[in-house]
């Protein structure tokens, strides 16, 4: 399943694509590509892990910069 | 503003204020002295007070970091250099670095902030409801929830919320985001609509052909949204660029304290140096500044109407020298016209349009259609009552019976056939001879017309650098031959079939140097083989043709082949910013990472290296956005 969600509280291009890295890493995630600008983070995800994994890249983007939420 | 903003400036204004009036204090010598070790104790708390006011989110930050393993990042080098100062007794110093660093950090998030609004509005084109016609009533819904074959009603002001077919009302829309075309477009009962334009005067019911995902205004947001993921060269290589940079510059420091104060014993003074040489060192302003350079050079040509779908073909765009075009469709308009009406002598033009539209009456051959629409445009009416067994002699064209003549209508060869005797027209187009009782009564030419824009596309192309002008075309040699020439293109390609037109572009290519690049126009639907061997494939009128969204690398949403030189200016303009901000960037950089190796750059210069620049580069990207 591939989702879009807005994603707010990221200050820096270069935590974006750390940020990024984070998420593809995750288990079960195909892509993920996060937009700095358009504060997009489109998420390419196996189905039935798919909640936990937002849950598992939100944890992933704070542990590089605070204060990230990823709108649902 | 968010709250994080806010925050920060009032701590940038109460500390500053507080810092002032030390430093007047100080100066005046109207602060006790307590001195402990060459330390003044009244100033270093004084001075801590306004210290922490303006810095408590960078001192908090690097100590969180510190626990996570996250070391070196910019709070907790500002965080060293600072707290560093104060080591080494210079407190109004520490604190001002601070306060500057602070002011630097305000700008560069007010700048992202504003590239952040100016791209959203520029995206703000997808429709937030759809007004829908279930069981009699009109309900509200998200356009997400639009079904094929739903009946919408589309009031002015609202935007068309999913692509469809207009049922009832007429009405003018605006598609200024969508083509960056200005004039409004007329519509009417059966005509399509595009989802995002908006609509102007009146009142239209439609009826729903795509969901909302497949429909115009999602894959173009999906499109530029995505743009990023196809990074050209010079992004590439600033990610990387990254990656090895940062360690390296955390090595050197540390070399740079660790040597030089093993020899010296001078531990603050080198402390100081590294610090500042790391405080430099930052790479956010490449990082943050090319990215949005292209990101808002394919920004502003999605504004005026032509689809980027990545940085790499910006980069691309920039270096055409070669444009390639199919004829049909792109460089003619691909609909047959009556070019010239030719009757002998004793017949009249309107006769002779008369005879032939009437012969052509049961004929949907398109040469019929343009005769007989060329008719009904002179205000006239075919009477199919007067016409009387006709028979369609195939290859060749029609024999009729009018009014109680005997007409041909066709090729030459018909004519003669018959044995009527009759001029060769040697003209481009196709000719359509016509004979009455078996006597020849003239001819209609009919061609494929050259865009009005064509001509001036081709010469601002020529101005923008565009050498090498190409056309291709499955057309006749004289058809093809006659466009040429009346654009004045550089060579002509005709007879060729769809093959064809892929192995001459890659003889093109070969031809091509290293350093140039060759694109290729087409209408996106036959000619995707051509559009995806091309080094730029353009695709024109993505209005409504899915295939050509796909294959294309830039898409001209209106046709308008004059955008072909605009994208390449906006491209070479975007590419220039983003070259200026690498040279900037780095030659500042390394200028003063030698300055402060050697110790003659203070913590002030090091923080205008780290932020200032990045803020300049932001600012300077941000140009692409506006560039016409």
């Amino acid at each position: 399943m591939k989702k879009k969600f807005v994603i707010e509280g990221i200050d820096c291009a270069n935590c974006a694509s750390k940020m990024e890295e984070a998420i593809n890493k995750i288990e079960g995630v195909n892509s993920a590509t996060i937009n700095f600008f358009a504060e997009k983070l489109t998420i390419d995800a196996d189905d039935d892990k798919f909640e936990d994994i937002i849950v598992q890249a939100e944890k992933a983007c704070n542990k590089v910069d605070r204060g990230v939420t990823i709108k649902r | 503003m968010s709250k994080k903003q806010k925050n920060r400036l009032a701590r940038i204004i109460i500390g500053g204020c507080i810092l002032a009036l030390l430093m007047v204090l100080s100066h005046m010598s109207l602060l006790p002295v307590a001195d402990v070790n060459g330390y003044n104790l009244v100033e270093l708390f004084l001075f801590a007070v306004p210290f922490v006011i303006i810095g408590i989110d960078v001192i908090t930050e690097a100590v969180y970091n510190i626990f996570r393993g996250q070391v070196f990042d910019e709070n907790f080098l500002m965080l060293i250099a600072t707290v560093g100062a104060f080591v080494v007794g210079e407190y109004e110093e520490g604190v001002a670095v601070m306060l500057f660093y602070q002011i630097g950090e305000f700008f560069q998030d007010m700048a992202v902030e504003k590239s952040r609004r100016s791209i959203k509005e520029l995206m703000d084109i997808a429709p937030e409801f759809a007004n829908v016609e279930r069981d009699g009533e009109i309900v509200t819904i998200d356009p997400d929830e639009v079904c094929i074959g739903d009946i919408i009603v589309v009031k002015p002001g609202e935007k068309v919320p999913v692509d469809g077919v207009v049922i009832s009302g007429e009405s003018t829309l605006d598609t200024s985001s969508l083509t960056g075309e200005s004039v409004p477009r007329t519509i009417k009962a059966d005509e399509a609509v595009i989802s995002g334009c908006v609509n102007v005067s009146s009142v239209i019911k439609m009826k729903a052909t795509k969901e909302y995902e497949d429909s115009t205004v999602a894959q173009i947001l999906e499109l530029v949204e995505n743009a990023g993921s196809k990074k050209g060269k010079t992004e590439k290589f600033i990610t990387k660029f990254a990656k090895y940079y940062t360690p390296i510059v955390v090595l050197g420091a540390v070399a740079l304290f660790i040597i030089p104060s093993l020899i010296t014993g001078e531990w603050f003074e080198w402390l100081q140096r590294a610090c500042t040489f790391l405080v430099v060192s930052c790479p956010c302003a490449l990082v943050i500044s090319v990215p949005l350079g292209f990101f808002a050079g394919i920004g502003n040509a999605s504004k005026r109407g032509i689809l980027v779908k990545g940085g790499i073909f910006l980069e691309q765009a920039a270096k055409i020298n070669t444009v390639v075009f199919d004829k049909t469709g792109t460089l003619t308009r691909g609909v047959f016209e009556i070019t010239s009406i030719n009757p002998v002598e004793g017949v009249s033009k309107e006769d002779l349009l008369r005879i032939a539209a009437h012969a052509e009456e049961m004929s949907t051959h398109p040469i019929a259609v343009s005769i007989k629409e060329a008719y009904e445009q002179s205000g006239n009416k075919v009477d199919i009552s007067i016409i009387k067994d006709n028979k369609n002699i195939a290859g060749h064209g029609i024999s009729a019976n009018i009014d109680g003549k005997q007409v041909l209508a066709g090729n030459a060869k018909l004519l003669s056939d018959h044995g009527v005797e009759h001029d060769y027209v040697t003209s481009a187009g196709t000719v359509c001879y016509l004979a009455s009782d078996g006597r020849y009564i003239g001819n209609i030419v009919i061609s494929d017309v050259v865009k009005p824009e064509a001509k001036e596309a081709i010469e601002s192309l020529r101005e923008n650098g565009v050498s090498n002008i190409v056309m291709l075309t499955g057309d006749r040699k004289e058809a093809g031959e006659k466009v040429a020439a009346e654009l004045n293109l550089d060579r002509v390609y005709t007879d060729l079939l769809p093959g064809d037109k892929v192995t001459k572009v890659e003889e093109l290519l070969e031809h091509n140097d290293k350093h140039h690049r060759l694109a290729f126009v087409g209408d996106g639907i036959n000619d995707t083989p051509v559009i995806a061997r091309s080094d730029v494939g353009f695709a024109m009128g993505a209005i409504g043709s899915d295939a050509a969204i796909e294959a294309a690398d830039i898409v001209i949403m209106d046709d308008d082949i004059r955008k072909i030189s605009k994208i390449k200016r906006i491209a070479k303009f975007t590419l220039n910013i983003v070259t200026q901000n690498i040279v900037f960037a780095l030659s500042v950089k390394i200028a003063i990472l030698i300055l402060s190796a050697f110790g003659f750059a203070n913590m002030w210069i090091a923080v205008f290296a780290d932020v200032g620049v990045a803020m300049i580069c932001i600012l300077n990207s941000f140009r692409a956005l506006y560039r016409k």
